[in-house]
């Protein structure tokens, strides 16, 4: 059986021990944004939305978000962009925060199949759109080809830009593109990477494009 | 980012009915609509934008690119940049467009940009995005820093004593070119403005970009139709070599006939307060051979009134080259 990525106590990643065992800090962080109950309804007050499971959030309105084929039910500050969304209320944190103003792409995810900054976008501008993120793409015992392409070419040295680097390159396969490295590098320019492993990640990119 | 109450409308009426609340849209409006969020959103995140209330438009049927009647082109407030920079008619018909387009920000950028947005598109300059600092634009009355501070990178067209903000826009520079006009709907109907008279200078409001009104929503841009046999380049010098904004730019829509010019529009960008038109170097090409000498005399035309700061003198020399080169890429293709 595969490992559950939420994996419970019993297999403890970094990130259910940070969740279990944070400091004050960090469960403030998380009571920021909660899920609401799955059966919240537009008409219901905000007062009865605020479910045991966490506080009430002022101002806060409803959302289906519809992520990787599973549709969510929440409640959201109207603040919340789509990138802190979906890494602190749907708990995907493949997602990367890096800049926060659309200039790294580390955030880059797909809505309706193009690939956008998620930083810059509200989760409320997204209700009921098609939204993939890297846990949509593949799983580690079925990566999609330019996952596995990524590995085979060392696409990444810190990895903390790569799957923003990864969904970039899945849309670019859909997209007007030159056959050469130049053409790849300029639709790839959105995503930074400062490990500078970008000669592996244009060599990755066109492996897979060479093979579809 | 401070509090907001987002709506979506049913239809523009209800758009623009909720828009006309606002005590301005210019700087700091409390009421904004949002498309792509792709500069708004940004300068909620620095507290430079602080609207009250958020209207979303990217649901409302602004998203069309049409031909019009004249044989023109429609294009509706909330095209994505990207679609239409890969418009066939676009491609075929304004290809000084769809380069400038695609010269602009990043693929996932341009996936969410607007048209409307790009034409709204807010400056970079560092005083006016850090909140810490003084800005004309920002806070009226409270002066530029960036005229004795950090300026590489800002204007030398269009500046006052008040601001030397560079407008970033790629887009806006080809539409210029593309004489291209701005259909705004608002509380008091329907209008049509010129390019040339959507923006405004800094002067001593530089808080005041464009002519828009509370309540004016854009809702497309058509383009003229196009001129048989012009040839069209967008050219662009940046630091590096992509998703960077211009250090200068120019959009060149041109024709020539028996060696002549005879027919040209020029605009440039990077280097003005607004999407910089410059009817000097269109009147300096016309009736002329279509040579370096005369490219050259044009560039040195656009760039007569330019006003260096202590760190952008390079930019004028910069923009003379790069009109000059795109003159020559138009000319020689």
């Amino acid at each position: 059986m595969r490992d559950d990525p939420h994996s419970g106590p019993s297999n403890p990643t970094r990130r259910t021990f940070l969740l279990t065992t944070g400091s004050s800090a960090a469960g403030t962080i998380i009571a920021a944004c909660v899920p609401a109950q799955a059966n919240t309804t537009a008409g219901q007050s905000d007062s009865a939305a605020a479910s045991a499971d966490g506080p009430n959030i002022e101002g806060a309105v409803p959302i289906t978000l519809r992520v990787n084929g599973k549709d969510h039910q929440l409640r959201i500050d109207p603040r919340t962009t789509l990138l802190d969304c979906l890494r602190e209320t749907v708990a995907l944190t493949g997602t990367k925060k890096g800049c926060d103003h659309g200039q790294c792409g580390a955030c880059t995810v797909h809505v309706n199949g193009r690939r956008v900054n998620s930083c810059l976008s509200l989760a409320l501008m997204h209700d009921g759109e098609e939204i993939t993120t890297i846990e949509g793409l593949g799983a580690p015992d079925a990566l999609h080809p330019m996952q596995a392409a990524f590995v085979a070419f060392d696409g990444y040295q810190c990895g903390y830009c790569t799957s923003g680097q990864i969904m970039s390159a899945v849309a670019l396969l859909k997209e007007p593109c030159g056959p050469d490295d130049a053409a790849v590098k300029e639709l790839m320019s959105g995503n930074i990477c400062r490990c500078g492993a970008y000669p592996n990640i244009v060599a990755a990119i066109q492996q897979v494009r060479k093979n579809t | 980012m401070h509090t907001f109450e987002f709506i979506r409308p049913a239809d523009p009426a209800a758009a623009i009915a909720t828009a006309a609340q606002a005590k301005t849209a210019q700087q700091g409006a409390d009421v904004r609509f949002v498309a792509g969020g792709t500069t708004l959103i940004d300068l909620m995140k620095l507290n430079v934008e602080t609207p009250a209330r958020l209207i979303d438009i990217n649901r409302l049927p602004l998203d069309k690119v049409e031909a019009t009647p004249s044989g023109g082109l429609k294009i509706g407030a909330t095209v994505r940049n990207s679609d239409l920079a890969h418009h066939p008619t676009v491609q075929r018909d304004y290809a000084v467009l769809s380069q400038a387009l695609l010269a602009g920000a990043s693929v996932q950028l341009r996936n969410m940009a607007t048209t409307a947005g790009n034409l709204l598109q807010r400056t970079r300059c560092m005083y006016f995005r850090d909140t810490a600092m003084p800005c004309n634009k920002r806070e009226p009355g409270t002066g530029c820093p960036a005229i004795t501070g950090s300026n590489r990178t800002l204007a030398v067209l269009g500046t006052s004593e008040h601001c030397i903000a560079t407008n970033p826009s790629d887009m806006c520079v080809a539409m210029a070119a593309l004489e291209a006009t701005i259909h705004v709907q608002g509380a008091k109907g329907s209008r049509a403005i010129s390019f040339g008279d959507f923006y405004l200078l800094p002067g001593s409001t530089p808080n005041r970009e464009t002519v828009l009104e509370p309540g004016d929503l854009v809702t497309h841009v058509t383009l003229p139709p196009p001129r048989s046999g012009s040839k069209q380049v967008y050219l662009k010098l940046r630091d590096r070599a992509s998703y960077e904004f211009a250090l200068a730019s120019a959009a060149v829509v041109i024709t020539i006939a028996g060696g002549n010019v005879t027919h040209a529009r020029i605009a440039l960008g990077g280097v003005g307060t607004k999407p910089w038109r410059s009817p000097e170097a269109e009147a300096a090409l016309l009736g002329k051979p279509a040579n370096a000498a005369n490219f050259r005399k044009a560039a040195e035309a656009a760039m007569r009134d330019a006003k260096p700061q202590s760190e952008n003198k390079f930019k004028i020399e910069l923009a003379k080259r790069c009109l000059g080169h795109a003159l020559k890429m138009a000319t020689t293709s």
